[in-house]
């Protein structure tokens, strides 16, 4: 079984690095390392809200500080963006103390709302320092680097990061101990868990490589204002519909949705014309209604169930 | 000195009217968030929609805006039911890992309405022109316009007559027995299912009413929803889940803090005063306005 894993992500380790080689348009080129931007703040996400269950509206609040840190440094004291990489992730932890403070404090759809809010407040105070920020104006770079293969590979080098990450610290005591949270935040305590802390250990994490693709995103696209990073919907709720088409608390779902979701969002851009976004709306309430555990979540049920049948159990889930 | 005073009356006065008007719209969200248990994303957009009814009767067929408001509210009734019965009432049997996503849910459909009426009537701002829009009422030397007055009016006699409704009628008794518990309301013979579905379809007519005393004062267009969905949740929240009161009394607070917030800090931050608020009511309130007057 684990050789099988082991397997099944060095090839799929292969056709990531192959595919800048065989996908030479520069259009495709650039779909791919927005599937990558995506797949890492997906990752990320699902750290905190799939397998901790504490579902964030907000994680554009430390996407959108990964990108401004980047943006800032050039636009006060002239660094190059790319210093943002390592600033953006370091910001991103800083105001997830408080917001972990904050949020934590409350439960379920509180917690969802309260960081609603402050992703929300967070936009609205980016947008109005205008002497900080340049407000709407936003921020426009010069990038050092065109190429686009480059972007892709240091795009790819993050996302694998990510993904270790992630992987490590589930398949680790902590990850049972996040899992327990999700499951039962009373029998967790009662057992002796400090809630919070591991609450926060899945928070530092999930805001450090968001605010790491935050980073390379104001370096990729090198054009950044306040609605676009902090953007409740096109940040903070897409990346849950991201998770949730892949896979919620699973290590690749979070990848095969970002996937499925950017190639999905682009085909329907070419062939439906306004009507793109229309059809893709219904198309999330379509999968939210029929694989409410995304692709790669259904799967192990699907596997679940043959399995039980082989044993010769009746049984459904 | 004068001068000063006159503003600061002016002030809250504006915020106030608009206060009741929003407080329409929190309402039908806390009846849907105390029956249903869920946050409902897509209020903002079921208030746009009634919106553009609204205005399709007032610029096609040149029916007053307070009029068609009463055409507005059964077509938004209706379309509310379909939206319960067909699409969120099936995530109750569903089986997943996280429990938000009805939640969720509320998002897609938000996002089916906002482009949906984005395809039939583009992104253009619009607005419904009446003969007495910009009419303005003289109360010493402040001016309050004549369509927010109105509006305020209209909006207190509707949380008027749902407050009798949901305290005298039977229909409205099984409403609140269903949110207070909804396994004992089905024991003691309540349709549950049957009242989930009116609750969302009353939600969305309330939603639908509160647009429409807001027309004559926004500019409308599909995006315009989503202010809405921000306000009245911070309003429910404010008020305390569930409670109509607690939304009618948390509606005048959020008008009134915009308001001065508008006036004494600056238009840009006055969205951020009621998400600060909103915060700080989470964390040490957070039972809402209604626990204030329990206690």
């Amino acid at each position: 079984m684990l050789n099988k894993n082991t397997l099944m992500t060095i090839v799929f380790a292969l056709v990531a690095v192959a595919l800048p080689v065989i996908i030479k348009a520069p259009y495709q080129q650039h779909i791919l390392i927005l599937v990558i931007i995506w797949a890492t703040i997906g990752t990320a996400w699902n750290l905190l809200s799939g397998y901790a269950g504490q579902v964030s509206f907000g994680h554009a609040a430390f996407f959108g500080v990964g990108a401004y840190s980047a943006g800032l440094l050039t636009l006060h004291y002239g660094l190059s963006p790319w210093w943002g990489l390592a600033l953006g992730p370091v910001m991103a932890m800083l105001i997830a103390l408080p917001i972990g403070a904050i949020a934590f404090r409350l439960r379920g759809p509180y917690f969802a709302l309260a960081t609603l809010a402050l992703g929300e407040i967070f936009r609205l105070m980016f947008l109005n320092m205008t002497g900080f920020t340049n407000g709407a104006k936003g921020i426009l770079i010069m990038p050092a680097i065109t190429s686009k293969i480059a972007y892709y590979y240091i795009g790819l080098g993050i996302l694998a990061a990510t993904l270790l990450v992630t992987y490590l610290i589930v398949h680790s005591k902590i990850g049972y101990y996040l899992v327990s949270i999700r499951e039962d935040q009373d029998a967790a305590t009662s057992l002796g868990i400090p809630t919070t802390f591991y609450k926060n250990l899945a928070l530092l994490p999930s805001a450090l490589f968001t605010g790491l693709a935050g980073a390379f995103y104001m370096n990729y696209v090198t054009f950044i204002d306040p609605d676009i990073v902090f953007n409740l919907t096109d940040i903070s709720i897409m990346v849950i519909l991201v998770v949730m088409l892949g896979g919620v608390a699973t290590t690749w779902g979070p990848t095969i949705g970002a996937a499925l979701y950017i190639i999905m969002g682009e085909l329907f851009r070419t062939t439906l014309g306004s009507a793109n976004v229309l059809v893709f709306g219904v198309l999330v309430c379509l999968i939210i209604m029929f694989l409410p555990n995304g692709i790669a979540g259904e799967l192990d049920i699907i596997k679940r169930i043959t399995q039980r049948k082989k044993a010769g159990l009746s049984g459904g889930v | 000195m004068e001068d000063a005073w006159i503003k600061f009356g002016q002030t809250v006065i504006c915020g106030i009217l608009l206060g009741g008007m929003y407080s329409l719209i929190a309402i039908g969200m806390t009846l849907i968030m105390g029956v249903m248990k869920i946050v409902n994303l897509a209020h903002g957009a079921l208030v746009m929609v009634g919106m553009y009814v609204v205005y399709i009767c007032a610029t096609n067929y040149g029916i007053d805006p307070y009029i068609g408001m009463f055409i507005a509210m059964p077509v938004l009734f209706f379309l509310g039911c379909l939206i319960q019965k067909y699409m969120i009432n099936r995530l109750v049997e569903v089986d997943s890992i996280l429990p938000e996503n009805q939640v969720l849910l509320t998002v897609g459909i938000m996002l089916v309405l906002t482009e949906g009426i984005r395809l039939f009537f583009k992104s253009d701002y619009r607005s419904v022109v009446t003969s007495y829009s910009s009419d303005t009422l003289y109360i010493g030397a402040m001016s309050i316009s004549v369509p927010l007055v109105i509006g305020f009016i209209i909006a207190m006699a509707f949380t008027f007559l749902l407050h009798m409704f949901l305290t005298k009628s039977d229909l409205g008794k099984s409403i609140r027995a269903t949110a207070q518990d909804r396994d004992a309301a089905i024991f003691m013979g309540v349709n549950s299912s049957k009242i989930t579905m009116i609750t969302f379809g009353l939600g969305a007519a309330l939603a639908a009413a509160g647009g429409s005393l807001l027309l004559p004062l926004f500019y409308l267009f599909p995006d315009v929803g989503h202010l809405f969905t921000a306000k009245s949740f911070i309003i429910t929240i404010l008020g305390g889940l569930g409670s109509t009161w607690g939304a009618a009394i948390g509606g005048l607070v959020i008008g009134l803090s915009e308001s001065l917030g508008a006036t004494y800090i600056s238009m840009g931050y006055k969205d951020v005063v009621g998400l600060v608020m909103f915060i700080l009511v989470l964390l040490f309130l957070p039972g809402g306005i209604r626990s204030l007057v329990k206690r």
